[in-house]
């Protein structure tokens, strides 16, 4: 039987120690590691426990914007009543996210270090091959089952989807991780899988993140999240879109603009490309349709996830458009 | 050990204003196990605490066809805590089993454990160990190494072919290809459904434990007498040394009515130990330890004349099955009856592909054959340019068109018509794309359901008891569709008792005998026999109250006596009025006890037997001057997204035919549960499989996706059944299978009418309509 020990972690730097020690892994709400442990990915020697440090579950919101603690529950801050009017975004991709029950014990800051379901990756008993668990394997998903799998962002190595909600907001509204001292906007903790798809976060060894901080502004106040999925809940999205906007004084001409995709690509996936294509432009419903296509510029298909190709300029452009209404 | 007993009285009634009324058949009582259930309070076949349990977990193959070259067990063997690796060659073999109709085996070894692979997930080796952890982990080290051959993955497979045609399958009457050639109207379209899996909440799995030849197994079980007969042969003991005990099954779906090979792999590990063992499967050894739906192809060809009236019907259905076992999905069986037509054709094959041996899956057969007939008369009524509802009304099988037989009833109109009032149909927009709420594209669908009425005979004792109440045992089985309430109703109506002073054990194969839990046959077969046995103990005791010359009735001299909430008194109110109790002290009884069996007078004990493990005595749904059969109609609006292509299920309004419901609270339950499978089924059941290993890659219930609460809307079903005495003892049809046959196309037809594009190949996903 696979032994491994048990640490539970009395500060953030004995965290960050424990954390160091190889093999070892750090383990909040698990909802996620504790899956990967039973299908077999996640092999820890040692599990350091975080969930009894204090203070890490504070959420603060003020006109600068918004701190929330890493080990803050996904369903606290989805129904926080300064993250829904200052970042409805936010909120959105949390209660769109998973089930009520994940909801209640998963963290924000796992949720940043949530991994694929390519279910390549996650069979290591009947699949080999898999650059992300064993680089230089090989990757099994390609000319295999690809529905989920990434249009954008892949490599011949790997083109494993990156499934989060909350992540793809976070890159929208240029959001922070916090890994103690060291801070990084949240659009460079994710890496592209490249030739090392096994290196997802630009997490060193004996660091831990303990707080999300997201920048206020107009376009986060004004956000919304439009997730697509073959199911109404519990599922990941086939194509979503995290969009924030601020109109000038006219109430048409967009002054800035943020757009983000998930549930295509292998990391959570900022679409600057349309957010140039509109900046100072009047919403027009033909106008943001056109600009939507931009959001899957330079994108791959594997057969049977072509749809999602199609459908992410769709999604983009409702969201858009949808806030767009409301001015 | 637990045997379940359940009083009425630990749980609520159904609507208050009910009254008594709720407690007799026919009334809406709650269902009498719900709290045992919520509360944690009842005991799962595996959840048993047994002293010395030891666990089993098992080693699947991981290639689709070719031969396990050799197991190297020694690192498992070593592990902690590990008692006996098992493998084909170290596993003692069991005795071939016979099948379900109860035809001989050959007279040879089976091993449950495979050196010959037919399919990817076969289970080739077992570990045993002291813990469940420590079996997990020994399992991981088992390395298996293969000769491995090429393999046919699916009906797509280019290797495939026509397969084998099943003569048996054949219906003809009239020259339907002359008819079609010659008909002014024709269509023809290919349907199809692929692999869909019966996903039960609670995972198969058993404990098995051997006291010397007798052999107790704890497992969720939709046919206890079956399963152990099953296991009395593959360890050639007595039928009567097994006892099967399954007081609570978490949903079978049509999956547990078999004894299957991990059950052999279990039993025989515990024998091998000379301790019980466990072994429950992990949910992907749940897409591969049994079959789901096998996947199926259909063409139907429909001629008609220049108004819609059928003239032909042509259909030929394929579906696949294993390399070395049989299953067939009859294809044209709602194709042959659900309209009236003068020439016919049915044929089928099936294909063997390097699959487990698919199962029975709610309603096999009638479900996938409706979603080709009920697509199919829906493209004509656009062909034709008339209303779906119309061509259905203007080919309304008046009788069993293959069979030229009156039905026994079929308010299959009636359906159409009180579905369609409350939907509000007359209201729809004929032409496709022409109804939207923003960018929302609304259709309206129609399609009709049936399902055969199965009947066998059945078996119950009922016991009057010395404090009045009334004991029920059966062999039978509670999955969740009701038996243990509607079996205290019928026996306290029968007796004259409250539903409250019903005691009702099952699952237990030391009961009474019974029959498979399956094709939608137990509540009619059963409260038929409840109704029987409770009708002889009454007899006996209002016998004995007249006759008995210590009872307070004797000077009556009374022909008859009436027993009601638990009191008996004369039927014109004179005399004494005593309770059950009572009268049982006072003629100095503890009990009265009656068995009553619906077999004919000469039965065997042979025959019984047959009866009760087999399915060979089942009686015919056309026998005699009948055709019987339960029919629904469903009316379902969709919501698909323009540019999404999201389909959502938005209302649902279903008028069924069940005859008589024995508890239409539960029977409306069992309706919308169909109904919610048929939504999954249509929008987003499907085993996905890497076609270059044989492996379905989405065995999880994260990946192969079944609908969520948010996925369903209201569903509105609506009984429109009348008592039909042809079908059962008390009135009944089917309910367990009917809600979900025709569900499938009536959201297919609504999604052409919403959009225009016509969906052959199920499920709809977002990327057939973008």
């Amino acid at each position: 039987m696979r032994d491994f020990s048990y640490l539970r972690a009395t500060s953030t730097d004995a965290a960050r120690r424990a954390a160091a020690l190889p093999g070892a892994m750090l383990l909040a709400g698990g909802t996620t590691l504790i899956d990967l442990a039973k299908c077999g990915v996640a092999e820890p020697e040692t599990l350091v426990d975080i969930t009894h440090l204090k203070g890490l579950d504070r959420i603060a919101v003020d006109e600068r914007g918004a701190t929330i603690g890493a080990l803050a529950k996904m369903g606290h801050v989805a129904d926080h009543a300064d993250i829904k009017s200052r970042f409805p975004a936010i909120s959105e991709t949390l209660w769109q996210a998973a089930s009520a029950q994940i909801r209640n014990m998963a963290t924000i800051g796992g949720n940043l270090m949530q991994r694929t379901r390519c279910p390549y990756f996650r069979d290591p008993s009947n699949f080999s091959a898999c650059n992300k668990r064993e680089p230089g394997s090989g990757c099994s998903a390609i000319g295999g089952v690809t529905r989920g799998h990434a249009v954008l962002g892949t490599s011949e190595a790997c083109i494993a989807m990156y499934p989060g909600d909350l992540a793809t907001a976070l890159v929208a509204f240029d959001a922070v991780v916090h890994l103690g001292e060291r801070k990084l906007l949240v659009d460079d903790f994710f890496l592209l899988p490249a030739t090392t798809p096994d290196r997802e976060h630009a997490i060193e060894p004996g660091e831990m993140i303990t707080a999300i901080e997201i920048p206020g502004s107009a376009a986060a106040r004004r956000s919304t999240y439009l997730k697509i999925r073959d199911r109404q809940s519990y599922e990941f999205a086939a194509a979503s879109a995290a969009v924030g906007i601020e109109v000038e004084a006219d109430g048409r001409t967009i002054r800035d603009l943020r757009v983000a995709l998930g549930g295509v690509a292998t990391r959570p996936w900022r679409a600057r490309a349309v957010e140039d294509a509109l900046r100072g432009k009047v919403l027009e419903p033909e106008t943001v349709r056109a600009a939507s296509l931009l959001a899957v510029e330079g994108a791959v298909d594997h057969g049977a996830n072509h749809y999602k190709i199609e459908l992410a300029p769709r999604v983009v452009a409702r969201a858009i458009l949808k806030l767009g209404e409301t001015a | 050990m637990t045997v379940h007993n359940i009083r009425v009285g630990e749980s609520k009634r159904g609507d208050a204003s009910d009254g008594t009324l709720a407690e007799s058949v026919g009334g809406r009582l709650s269902r009498v196990d719900g709290p045992a259930k919520i509360t944690g309070a009842a005991r799962y076949a595996v959840e048993q605490q047994l002293e010395g349990l030891a666990h089993a977990v098992l080693v699947e193959s991981t290639i689709a066809s070719g031969k396990v070259r050799a197991i190297d067990a020694a690192t498992a063997e070593a592990s902690p805590g590990v008692l006996r690796v098992l493998t084909p060659d170290t596993i003692i073999s069991l005795r071939t089993a016979s099948d379900w109709f109860g035809t001989p085996p050959p007279d040879k070894p089976y091993c449950p454990l495979a050196r010959d692979i037919t399919f990817c997930g076969q289970h080739v080796a077992a570990v045993v160990a002291e813990t469940f952890e420590q079996a997990v982990a020994a399992a991981a080290l088992v390395k298996v190494s293969y000769d491995e051959t090429p393999s046919i993955v699916d009906l797509d497979d280019g290797k495939a072919g026509d397969g084998i045609p099943i003569d048996a399958m054949t219906k003809e009457w009239g020259d339907a290809p002359a008819a079609f050639a010659a008909a002014p109207v024709r269509i023809c379209a290919a349907y199809n459904t692929p692999r869909e899996y019966q996903a039960p909440m609670e995972p198969h799995g058993l404990i098995a434990r051997w006291e010397g030849e007798h052999l107790t197994v704890w497992e969720p079980s939709q046919w206890l007498d079956g399963m152990a007969r099953t296991y009395a042969e593959w360890f050639a003991v007595p039928f009567g040394n097994v006892r099967l005990v399954s007081p609570y099954i978490g949903g079978g779906f049509g999956s547990k009515a078999l004894a299957l090979s991990h059950g052999a792999v279990a039993a025989r590990a515990a024998k091998m130990l000379g301790r019980p063992v466990k072994l429950v499967m992990t949910r992907p050894q749940t897409f591969t330890g049994y079959g789901g739906r096998a996947a199926t192809r259909q063409t139907v060809t429909i001629g008609t004349d220049r108004e819609g009236v059928i003239q032909s019907i042509v259909h030929r259905g394929v579906n696949e099955t294993s390399v070395d076992g049989m299953w067939v999905e009859p294809l044209g069986s709602v194709t042959s009856i659900m309209y009236a037509t003068p020439n016919f054709s049915s044929k089928q094959n099936v294909v063997r592909v390097n699959s487990v041996v698919p199962g029975a899956m709610r309603a096999p057969g009638e479900n996938p054959s409706a979603f080709g007939i009920e697509s199919a008369i829906d493209e004509l009524a656009y062909e034709i340019g008339i209303d779906p509802l119309e061509i259905r009304l203007k080919n309304y099988a008046e009788q069993d068109p293959h069979t030229r037989k009156a039905w026994s009833t079929r308010q299959l109109r009636e359906a159409f018509a009180a579905g369609a009032e409350r939907f509000g149909w007359a209201r729809r927009s004929p032409k496709p794309r022409s109804m939207r709420d923003g960018n929302q594209l609304i259709g309206w669908g129609v399609a009709a359901g049936t399902y055969p009425v199965r009947r066998a005979y059945g078996e119950a004792v009922v016991r009057i008891l010395a404090d009045g109440s009334v004991e029920v045992e059966s062999s039978s089985i509670d999955m969740g569709q009701g038996t243990y309430t509607i079996l205290a109703q019928t026996a306290a109506e029968t007796v004259g008792v409250r539903a409250d002073d019903v005691v009702v054990k099952l699952g237990d194969s030391r009961f009474a005998r019974a029959g498979v839990a399956g094709g939608s046959r137990l509540a009619g077969v059963m409260t038929g026999a409840v109704s029987k046995a409770a009708t002889s103990a009454l007899d006996q005791l209002v016998g004995l109250a007249i006759s008995d010359p210590r009872s307070p009735f004797h000077a009556l001299q009374a022909n008859t006596l009436v027993v009601a909430n638990g009191r008996i008194g004369s039927p014109r109110g004179d005399g004494p009025d005593v309770s059950i109790a009572e009268l049982l002290k006072s003629v100095g009884r503890d009990r009265i006890e009656a068995t009553g069996d619906t077999m004919p007078a000469n039965s065997t004990a042979e025959d019984r037997y047959k009866n009760y493990t087999t399915i060979a005595m089942a009686l015919p749904h056309t026998e005699g001057d009948y055709s019987r059969y339960s029919w629904c109609a469903h009316f379902i609006e969709v919501r698909v997204d323009e540019d999404f292509g999201t389909v959502r299920v938005s209302r649902v309004v279903s008028a069924l035919d069940s005859g008589r419901l024995y508890n239409p609270k539960l029977a409306e339950s069992q309706w919308k549960g169909g109904i919610i499978m048929g939504i999954g089924q249509a929008l987003l059941e499907e085993g996905i499989m890497d076609r270059r290993h044989g492996r379905i890659v989405n065995n999880n219930l994260a990946d192969y996706l079944v609908p969520t609460n948010a996925d369903i809307p209201d569903i509105e079903v609506i009984s429109v059944g009348i008592p039909d005495p042809h079908s059962s003892a008390l009135g009944g049809k089917g309910v367990g299978e009917l809600g979900i046959v025709g569900v499938a196309p009536a959201i297919a037809n609504a999604v052409f009418h919403a959009t225009g594009k016509r969906v052959r190949d199920l499920p709809i996903t977002l990327e057939k309509l973008i």
